[in-house]
């Protein structure tokens, strides 16, 4: 079973009400599946939040969330990927204590070897920060760490977009508008029959 | 039309009379009393039936609905009056039954300050609802209404909840009526992929032994005469699920009886012969499969689905069909082709004749020893012609009601199938009576169950409703009590159950009732039941230790059914 699982990644589009935060992650509590990481954010069209979220899963068990998820009444659309579908990105920031790094010129080359940046810098503390995939930030941390330099270390959850070269989503809305237009068309059909 | 500038209590009341709504089931209460103040002038419109436990107004609009196949609604206060109804909610979605809940809330200026009577209904009830909105501006109520009746009753139905802030019940708004009949972010009825109705008539033509398991979304999308068409033309046998059982009349030729746990002997070891099994409106629970990783191996499976997160969930299937089954059943039967399986069919025969000798015979018909309960609920089917409605509560009478009623209507069965929920019988049947009001309706339950909203025989009493009451009484917990029989060596851990005197129960609330204990007396009260006017409740002493059989073990092979219990 354990050989199965694989790691996805959910793309979650919903409306912008209250408590559908909620309605999904109670989706995984309720499968016994743990959230590795969870990004909600506005997305590119008005009124639509984004939810990028991921997990160690079989793919039954992603597949069977995915549509509860997406019954919700509030959600527009949920699709699951592995990682060679999407891009990701995802951010580290790590706070130093300055006397340590400015005394130890290995800590600056194990930032610029790991491509990090320091955009902040102060007698107290330095700021580092470091975009990419989970594993290169970890291991910056963990060079970092080993020089025993690090006050806070925070990572942030995944972001990504597909590879794909059609919108999924904008093509749910099209359709949508369509089914609602013909809907309307129909209605008025028949009403101004009903007139006759 | 013309604006008009009322109250949101008033607004509420013009937005359920928009929706239709005639019937309502509550309790009032502090954080809703403006809109039952409003109520107040609606009575001509609006007939309110107080209950007399909010519990008891979640299922009478579980009832009303399932009958009428309209949506029920229900009206409570915020806090104790609010989370009373949740056993209801839940219970409504494990069974898609359409009702909205209207609960009264505090203000909203004082949402998180654990005000009075103050309950986070939204948050509680999101998981086990269709939908649940908060209305905090008096300006939301006609959208939110219309909303919330739109989404209980379209596609596969549930329960909304709306959570009423006190604030938008006594502020004034421009009423105007909406309508709303669409939903961006919700699919009701998915579409359906031509090339599956091809590919299931193909699968159909060429099968040799099709089984059809048949659900309460036949029912919910009212497709009874599509599925008859559907089973006839191609001479298909078919089972029903406790929910579904009557969406196929009992006796009809291909009814091979119900699924599952208490099924039919037939329905059931089929399931593990047929070559290609077709669900329709039906969600593969538990108690209808028993051992998934056995379950019907052999066979290529069909699903007719409305919930396409139902598809693939339990039970991995070849071919889903998605769409209102009255549409995609119609569908296919006009590509399939007329076939006889008379070979298949006839082999269900020694199964049935297994089954009438080692369990339906002695259940219905017993020479002597206490009554049984098989044998009570097919009086009562036999002498009101078949034609009645059946409500249940839980436990062994529903079982044995579910085995021995028969149906000829649809829409004719009302029980507790997802949730089991004790309790559900007598307020279902109250609601049963105000949505089938031409109708018959007998209700059995339990010593246990009618314990749990024996309050409502309040309601019955002053709403007169004519509920036919056939209380099973075995003094005993039985249904747990036979587990305890089979699964714990006779530990008859908390089932037995010192009674009352239902009788004197039911007279303080002037119900016409009586108690039978003998055999030969059973027939002639039954026929006064009938006759009487109005409610009624009969005790019938039944069998101490009965049991329900055949009997498929949690997690047992589906075909693995157990007929008798060994007594020494
Ligand atoms: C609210 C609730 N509590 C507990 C149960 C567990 N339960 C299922 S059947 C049953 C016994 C029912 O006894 P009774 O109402 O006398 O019916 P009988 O089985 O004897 O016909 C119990 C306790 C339940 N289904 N619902
Ligand atoms: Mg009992």
């Amino acid at each position: 079973m354990e050989q199965d699982k694989k790691f996805y990644t959910l793309l979650v589009f919903s409306e912008n009400f209250a408590g559908v935060l909620n309605q999904v992650t109670a989706v995984f509590t309720r499968r016994q599946v743990n959230i590795e990481s969870l990004n909600v954010s506005a997305s590119s069209i008005k009124g639509v939040h984004k939810y990028t979220i991921t997990c160690w899963s079989t793919e039954e068990q992603i597949s069977t969330i995915t549509k509860q998820i997406e019954k919700k009444i509030d959600v527009l659309q949920a699709n699951y990927f592995t990682d060679d579908e999407i891009f990701i990105q995802e951010v580290g920031l790590y706070k130093l204590t300055t006397e340590i790094a400015i005394n130890n010129p290995m800590i600056s080359k194990e930032i610029r070897k790991h491509g990090g940046q320091i955009v902040e810098m102060n007698p107290t503390y330095t700021i580092v920060t470091k975009r990419g995939m989970t594993e290169d930030i970890m291991s910056l941390y963990h060079a970092l760490n080993d020089y025993g330099c690090v006050l806070q270390y925070v990572r942030s959850g995944r972001i990504a977009v597909t590879k794909s070269c059609i919108e999924y989503l904008d093509r749910y809305l099209a359709e949508r508008k369509e089914a609602y237009d013909n809907m309307k068309k129909q209605q008025a059909k028949e009403s101004s029959a009903c007139d006759l | 039309m013309e604006k008009q500038r009322i109250t949101g209590a008033e607004a509420l009341m013009r937005s359920l009379e928009n929706e239709g709504v005639t019937t309502l089931f509550g309790y009032p209460g502090g954080a809703i009393m403006p809109v039952f103040d409003a109520l107040y002038d609606h009575k001509d419109t609006l007939n309110h039936v107080l209950v007399r436990h909010e519990q008891g107004a979640a299922h009478a609009a579980q009832g009303y609905a399932r009958v009428s196949g309209k949506v029920g609604v229900c009206l409570v206060t915020s806090g104790p009056g609010a989370t009373n109804t949740i056993t209801g909610i839940a219970d409504a979605m494990m069974d898609s039954t359409p009702i909205v809940v209207i609960c009264g809330q505090v203000g909203a200026n004082m949402l998180g300050s654990d005000a009075f009577q103050e309950c986070d209904l939204v948050g509680v009830t999101q998981p086990i609802s269709k939908w649940a909105y908060q209305i905090r501006r008096p300006e939301d109520i006609a959208w939110a209404v219309s909303r919330a009746f739109y989404i209980a009753r379209s596609g596969r139905p549930g329960p909304v909840v709306l959570d009423f802030a006190k604030n938008a019940q006594v502020g004034m708004v421009d009423y105007e009526p909406e309508n709303v009949d669409f939903v961006r972010s919700y699919v009701p009825v998915p579409k359906t992929d031509p090339e599956s109705v091809v590919e299931a008539a193909r699968m159909i033509n060429e099968a040799k032994r099709p089984l059809v398991l048949v659900g309460q979304g036949v029912e919910l999308g009212e497709a009874q005469e599509e599925l008859l068409q559907f089973l006839e033309l191609a001479d298909m046998p078919a089972g029903c699920t406790l929910l579904g059982l009557s969406a196929l009349p009992s006796d009809h030729r291909l009814n091979m009886g119900m699924l599952g746990m208490h099924g039919s002997l037939a329905s059931n070891r089929k399931t593990q012969e047929c070559d290609l099994l077709i669900a329709v409106g039906m969600r593969f629970d538990d108690r209808i499969t028993g051992n998934l990783s056995t379950y019907a191996k052999q066979a290529r499976k069909i699903h007719f689905e409305i919930d396409p997160s139902e598809v693939n969930k339990n039970v991995p299937v070849d071919l889903a069909v998605l769409g209102n089954c009255k549409d995609t059943l119609a569908a296919v039967t006009a590509l399939m082709k007329k076939q006889q399986h008379t070979e298949w069919i006839d082999s269900f025969e020694v199964h049935h004749e297994e089954e009438r000798r080692i369990v339906i015979e002695p259940e219905i018909h017993p020479q002597d020893g206490p009554i049984k309960m098989g044998e009570v609920v097919r009086k009562v089917t036999e002498m009101t012609g078949n034609e009645a409605i059946l409500v249940t509560d839980v436990g062994q009478n529903q079982m044995l009601s579910a085995r021995y009623f028969k149906f000829t209507k649809k829409r004719s069965i009302v029980t507790s199938g997802g949730m089991g929920t004790m309790g559900f019988g007598i307020p279902a049947a109250i609601g049963a009576t105000f949505g089938a009001p031409d109708r018959l309706v007998c209700l059995f339950m339990g010593d246990g169950g009618i314990q749990m909203t024996i309050q409502e025989f309040g309601t019955i009493m002053e709403q007169g409703a004519p509920v036919k009451m056939i209380l099973l009484n075995n003094n005993y917990l039985g249904n747990v009590r036979q587990w305890q029989e089979m699964f714990f060596h006779r530990r008859y851990s908390f089932t037995p159950m010192l009674n009352p005197d239902y009788n004197m129960i039911a007279s303080a609330y002037n119900i016409p009732n009586e108690t039978v204990v003998a055999r030969e007396e059973l027939e002639a009260a039954i026929d006064r039941m009938i006759h009487t006017e109005g409610p009624y409740l009969l005790q019938v002493a039944v069998i101490e230790e009965g049991e329900v059989m055949p009997m498929c073990s949690p997690g047992n092979d589906v075909d693995d059914m157990l007929l008798q219990i060994k007594k020494d």
